[in-house]
């Protein structure tokens, strides 16, 4: 198959209208993070909102701008759970360690 | 002659002689590149993290206005190039030619606008709060490290993405490139909006001054 017979068949994507919808709900996950910073959460709450908040725009981005919805579910096997794997790999030797560093911080 | 079952086996996409996530090797590299670049942004943040937890005098230099309202500007104006890029794509995948390259254009002055806007707040740290690379006024010098570091290395793909988006401009307007090229330069762009996304929360909203 040719590259552009690859590029005609990968053109389903959303709609105009789909992806200001997504716009918008970008920008208004990103004035609901700063309006919590205004609010003085709690460190460790504040971390797991927006931690959770990213990952949900994170979402967004690669679902509809950059099409992995409307792609075929192979490529998001491909890409997807490695990638979180790995970033698994690099927690596995975080959290151990950071627990202890923070036991023996002063108090 | 085949049965039916191995008939079906060669008839798949993963016998060979296809492309089986049915996308051109181009775009497949890109996404390649991307899960490795997300790695490397991910360790230096988790590096962050790390360092934070260790040192309990991390500072917190930045105060809701101006410094937030500063970076929740460039933060919008990075989501407003990702949309202009969207409509590029579009346009390039309805064979419009002259609107892709518009918005092509927009695209980089939304990109030059952030890294400005992003140099601005820089050399504002550097020389009128003295937080340099390797020392602060207001707690660990580790910070200068991770935060001009970090910040740093998303600006250089800014940079580099401008530079990417008006090579692709120019050969896609001359019909040199295809729309294909347009959509794996769009894939570049949101990656970068995409790391942003995480950069903006964990290094500025974490370190809000009250």
């Amino acid at each position: 198959m040719n590259t552009q017979a690859h590029a005609e068949e990968a053109h389903a994507g959303a709609s105009v209208g789909t992806n200001l919808a997504v716009w918008i709900g970008l920008v208004a996950i990103t004035f609901l993070e700063v309006f919590l910073a205004y609010e003085q959460l709690q460190p460790t709450v504040m971390l797991t909102i927006l931690v959770v908040l990213s990952l949900v725009k994170a979402g967004m981005i690669m679902s509809w701008f950059m099409h992995l919805k409307f792609e075929k579910f192979s490529l998001v096997l491909l890409l997807i759970p490695a990638m979180i794997f790995c970033i698994c790999m690099m927690f596995i030797f975080f959290f151990p360690e950071a627990f202890r560093l923070l036991q023996m911080r002063p108090h | 002659m085949h049965d039916v079952k191995t008939e079906a086996a060669l008839d798949s996409a993963w016998s060979g002689g296809k492309s089986p996530f049915a996308i051109g090797s181009k775009k497949l590299g890109m996404w390649l590149f991307i899960v490795s670049d997300t790695l490397t942004f991910s360790a230096l943040l988790i590096t962050y993290s790390y360092s934070r937890l260790t040192n309990p005098d991390w500072p917190r230099p930045f105060p809701i206005f101006p410094a937030i309202a500063f970076s929740t500007t460039m933060t919008v104006v990075l989501l407003a190039s990702s949309l202009t890029m969207v409509m590029a794509v579009m346009a390039a995948q309805r064979n419009d030619r002259k609107k892709t390259v518009m918005w092509m254009v927009a695209t980089m002055v939304g990109g030059l606008l952030f890294t400005g806007l992003h140099l601005t707040e820089w050399m504002n740290m550097i020389f009128k709060e003295h937080f340099t690379i390797t020392g602060n006024p207001e707690g660990t010098p580790l910070f200068g490290a991770v935060f001009f570091g970090i910040t740093g290395l998303h600006m250089t793909h800014v940079m580099i993405g401008v530079i990417y988006l008006g090579i692709v401009a120019v050969g896609y307007g001359r019909g040199k490139y295809s729309a294909e090229d347009v959509e794996v330069n769009g894939l570049y762009w949101h990656f970068v909006d995409l790391v942003w996304m995480f950069v903006f929360p964990l290094i500025y909203l974490m370190s809000v001054k009250y």
